[in-house]
């Protein structure tokens, strides 16, 4: 594991770079032969319409499918043959979809969850700093929170743990607009400090405020990846596939 | 004499104090039980057996290398954690992805085999074992005559339920145990060991019931049946506090042990079938249990 600091820089080689990856669950072959690659310091979004296989690649990442074959490598490791439990102490966090905040924990509880799998994570302090709300309701039920809280917890808990990438399934999904404001301020603060982001987001005008570049998915399969400059040339295209 | 609803207090003192030593063993085995419950969703009907074995391997160790009561408190609970923890690793862990009812027939047919080799090997009868010289002798409270030992079982178990409470509710091993019984896969995406989290549970919930089981043989005899005879009020127990509910578990322990004694005051032909007709009305009222929820 490289020490910690923004300037870990690993030249041309990509952070995390998946190639022909191919995933299921049971009987349903969900992914076919994903490939993206995602450099330090990047931010990534992946887009396309429910059941496009954004979620399945987040979780393929993380060893959470059932099955799955390709190659995953992050900085350089191959990942195919680590366990799930090993994963993450390769530097990578995951943000669930459901957020995951567990309801017999304490905020504060949950927040403390993780374990730190590198040095250079944010301390407890820092993290009450970026989510006050966070710290006023240290003591109560993790799932006492609002939906946003819940949202900034399950993001604050893995800025503890010291990894250099985070995987963000729909981090805005069914929260109101002051809160995605928030969250993208400190997606965008995270990006500043070096991290880097794989983002799945149906909301473009969210996305490009992080991303700097999309990659359009459907039926498991990777579309097109252009950069975030060419958002506004091909939004005619991303709502046909997306389908909003 | 003081009379209490026309019944002697003495007498009915005597009989809670009996029940609180028996709610003792109940608290600690349906302790362990619904821990190994919670976290691996296993009906693990091998705790009799478990417990018999503590019992048996606190009187092995005592015949055949001279080591005591004192000493078997300590090594006899890791000695059922290890035998245990290898149960679990060889054999219940290929089990987890099947339906739960794989490790419950597993568990079953574990504890007849158990207990089929000790019986086979020692008979049915009770074999004495010796509680610690400096526990013998009583004390008089006033109102009746109490053993030391037992007096010990009851704050034993007192502690010993209260440590393991403070273990799962406020360490951040307990918290790893807790946030893995609501969603394990999440918990191994963060970089928990949970395989390994698996088979720690299940060792100390079997720990445990070898505890239990050191702590009952100076007071009942150890026998190879003596599990098999106690495990069903101790399910009882379970389904009347909740599966998975660690508190529910031991206070239903304690509060079932008082009421079957007071039972025997009372009414003392139901005495047997008190717990079974309360698991009833329970299942009635609240299928979940008294602390548990629906899962």
């Amino acid at each position: 594991m490289n020490s910690a600091g923004p300037q870990r820089s690993s030249g041309r080689e990509p952070l995390l770079q998946v190639r022909d990856l191919n995933g299921w669950y049971g009987e349903s072959h969900v992914l076919h032969g994903v490939s993206l690659d995602l450099h330090e310091g990047e931010t990534i979004t992946l887009v396309g319409r429910n059941g496009a296989g954004k979620t399945s690649t987040l979780r393929a990442i993380m060893n959470l499918l059932p099955r799955r074959e390709g190659d995953i490598r992050i900085a350089g490791a191959d990942m195919m043959k680590v366990p799930v439990h090993r994963t993450a102490h390769h530097g990578i966090g995951y943000v669930p979809e459901e957020r995951g905040i567990f309801a017999s924990l304490s905020v504060s509880e949950n927040l403390m969850l993780p374990p730190k799998v590198a040095e250079g994570g944010m301390s407890v302090e820092e993290i009450f700093e970026l989510f006050p709300n966070l710290a006023e309701r240290r003591n109560s039920p993790g799932t006492k929170l609002s939906g946003g809280e819940q949202q900034m917890l399950a993001i604050a808990r893995i800025l503890r743990t010291g990894v250099r990438m985070i995987l963000l399934d729909e981090p805005t999904e069914g929260l109101a607009p002051v809160i995605i404001q928030r969250i993208g301020d400190v997606l965008i603060e995270l990006k500043k400090k070096g991290m880097t982001l794989l983002l799945v987001e149906q909301n473009f005008r969210f996305a490009r405020k992080v991303a700097d570049r999309f990659y359009l998915m459907e039926d498991g399969h990777i579309l097109e990846s252009f950069p975030t400059a060419e958002l506004d040339a091909k939004i005619d295209r991303l709502h046909e596939v997306v389908g909003v | 004499m003081t009379m209490l609803f026309g019944i002697p207090l003495p007498a009915l003192l005597g009989q809670l104090l009996i029940g609180f030593i028996n709610g003792s063993f109940y608290a600690l085995l349906s302790l362990g039980l619904a821990v190994i419950f919670g976290l691996l969703r296993v009906i693990n009907f091998a705790h009799g057996a478990q417990y018999m074995l503590g019992a048996f391997t606190a009187y092995l160790l005592l015949y055949y290398t001279g080591l005591g009561f004192w000493p078997a408190l300590i090594a006899v609970p890791l000695i059922v954690a290890a035998i245990s923890a290898l149960i679990e690793r060889t054999m219940l862990s290929r089990l987890y992805d099947l339906d739960h009812l794989y490790g419950l027939l597993f568990t079953f047919g574990l504890a007849l085999i158990i207990e089929g080799t000790f019986r086979w090997y020692f008979g049915a009868a009770g074999q004495p074992y010796a509680g610690p010289a400096l526990l013998s002798g009583g004390t008089n409270l006033g109102f009746m005559f109490l053993p030391n030992y037992r007096g010990f079982v009851v704050v034993a178990s007192i502690v010993i339920c209260l440590a393991v409470w403070l273990l799962i509710e406020k360490t951040r091993l307990g918290a790893y145990l807790r946030a893995a019984t609501e969603n394990p896969q999440l918990v191994q995406a963060f970089g928990v060991n949970v395989p390994l989290l698996l088979t720690l549970t299940y060792a100390l919930g079997a720990g445990l019931a070898g505890l239990a089981g050191v702590l009952a043989a100076p007071i009942y005899q150890v026998s190879p049946l003596m599990g098999s005879n106690l495990i069903i009020i101790v399910f009882a127990v379970v389904v009347i506090g909740g599966m998975g509910s660690i508190g529910g578990a031991i206070v239903t322990g304690y509060v079932l042990g008082i009421l079957e004694g007071l039972t025997k005051v009372f009414y003392p032909e139901a005495s047997n079938i008190v717990v079974f007709v309360i698991m009833a009305i329970v299942l009635m009222l609240r299928p979940a249990g008294l602390f548990g929820k629906e899962i």
